[in-house]
C-alpha cells in the first residue's frame, strides 16, 4: 500500500507547481466567462516574462493584465476587442496564437511548406534510386563481361562432355 | 547540379543555420519594439505628483521631450536617477511617470534625490502605463512636438544609452522643432 503511494505522491507534486502559480481568483459572473478568462489568459503572453502567458505568470504586469482580462470580461467585451486593446498596446507579441497576416504569415506557413519541401526531396530521391538499376557499365567493361561470361559457358559445357 | 557540388549541400545548410543561430545569440530577447512608436501619446487625465490639479496629454507636449516611467519600488530607476538630474541640467525636458507607486514616497525621493522632472504624473492605478505598453520601470519615451512617440528605451537610460541612441534622435527632433 506504501509502495503504491510514494510514486502517486510524486506524481502529484508535479501538477502542483502549475496550480499554485496563479494567486488571485475572480468571481465570475457567468461560468462562461471564466471559461473564456481561462482561454485567454493562457492565449495571452506576459510581457515581462516572455515565455509564459499570464495565467501562469506572477509578474506584477501580468497580475495587472489579469485584472484588466477580468473587467473586459464582465463588462461584455468580446475576444477579439480584448485582444486587439491588448495588442494596440503590446504588439503582436503578446499572442501566443498571432494573427493571420502580415509579419506573422511565416509564421502560419512554414510549418506547411518545410513538410511540402521535404516530401519533394523523399520524391525526387525515389525516383532517382528507381530510375537506375546500378552504375552503368563502360564498353571496356562490357567486353570483358561478354568474355567472362562465355568462358565460364565453354568451361561449363566443356565439363559437361566429359 | 553535379553530383560533386552536391555534396556541399549539407555543408551549405549547416552555414545557414549556423548563421541565423550565431545572429540569435546576439539579440537581446528582452528588447520588444513598442507596439506605440509613430503613434501619439495616448489620451490621460491624472492627477499631478504632489498637487491636486489634474494634467493631460497637452501639458506633456510641444516640444520634443523624453516621458520618464519610473517608481520608488524600481531599484534601476534609482541608479539612473543621477543622469536624468544631468540631462535635465543640459536643458533636456523631462516629464515623469509615476508608475504604480506611493505618492508620499514618490515626492520624498524627489526631496531627497533631486527632481529632474518638468512635472510628474502621478499614475498610481498604472492605466497609463497600460495605454503607454510600460511592463516594467524604467522605460523612457521619445516623444516629439507634435506628441508622437519616437522612440522607446526599456531599462536604465546612462551616458552610452545617451550617447548611442537618445541623443541623435532627439537632437534630430527638436532639430525640425526650429525649422518649422
Amino acid at each position: 500500500m506504501n509502495l503504491l503511494r510514494l510514486p502517486v505522491c510524486l506524481l502529484a507534486l508535479l501538477f502542483a507547481a502549475s496550480v499554485s502559480a496563479v494567486i488571485e481568483t475572480y468571481e465570475f459572473s457567468s461560468p462562461e466567462l471564466e471559461q473564456r478568462y481561462q482561454d485567454l489568459s493562457g492565449e495571452l503572453r506576459c510581457p515581462k516574462c516572455q515565455n509564459q502567458n499570464i495565467a501562469d505568470s506572477n509578474a506584477p504586469i501580468a497580475k495587472d493584465l489579469r485584472k484588466l482580462l477580468y473587467q473586459q470580461l464582465e463588462e461584455g467585451a468580446s475576444d477579439a476587442e480584448i485582444r486587439d486593446y491588448m495588442v494596440a498596446r503590446y504588439g503582436e507579441f503578446v499572442r501566443y496564437r498571432p494573427s493571420f497576416s502580415g509579419a506573422t504569415i511565416i509564421l502560419w506557413l512554414a510549418p506547411a511548406l518545410l513538410l511540402l519541401a521535404a516530401a519533394m526531396i523523399v520524391v525526387a530521391v525515389l525516383r532517382g534510386r528507381a530510375g537506375r538499376g546500378g552504375p552503368e557499365l563502360s564498353a571496356e567493361e562490357q567486353r570483358r563481361l561478354q568474355e567472362l561470361v562465355t568462358r565460364a559457358e565453354t568451361e561449363e559445357n566443356a565439363e559437361r562432355h566429359s | 547540379m553535379p553530383a560533386r557540388l552536391k555534396l556541399f549541400l549539407p555543408l551549405a545548410l549547416f552555414a545557414l543555420l549556423a548563421l541565423f543561430l550565431f545572429r540569435g545569440l546576439s539579440l537581446d530577447p528582452r528588447e520588444l519594439p513598442s507596439a506605440l512608436i509613430d503613434r501619439p501619446l495616448p489620451e490621460f487625465s491624472l492627477p499631478r505628483l504632489g498637487e491636486e490639479q489634474r494634467v493631460s496629454r497637452a501639458d506633456v507636449t510641444g516640444r520634443a521631450a523624453l516621458l520618464n516611467v519610473w517608481a520608488t519600488w524600481c531599484v534601476s530607476c534609482r541608479v539612473e536617477h543621477p543622469f536624468l538630474r544631468q540631462l535635465a541640467e543640459r536643458g533636456v525636458p523631462i516629464y515623469g511617470v509615476n508608475y504604480k507607486d506611493d505618492d508620499v514616497a514618490a515626492q520624498r525621493w524627489l526631496d531627497e534625490l533631486g527632481d529632474p522632472y518638468l512635472l510628474n504624473i502621478a499614475d498610481r492605478q498604472g492605466s497609463f502605463g497600460l495605454d503607454l505598453g510600460v511592463y516594467g520601470a524604467p522605460e523612457t519615451y521619445l516623444v516629439d512636438a507634435g506628441g508622437v512617440i519616437r522612440y522607446r528605451h526599456v531599462g536604465v537610460v546612462d551616458e552610452r544609452v545617451w550617447q548611442d541612441t537618445l541623443q541623435p534622435l532627439y537632437e534630430e527632433l527638436a532639430a525640425a522643432e526650429e525649422r518649422r
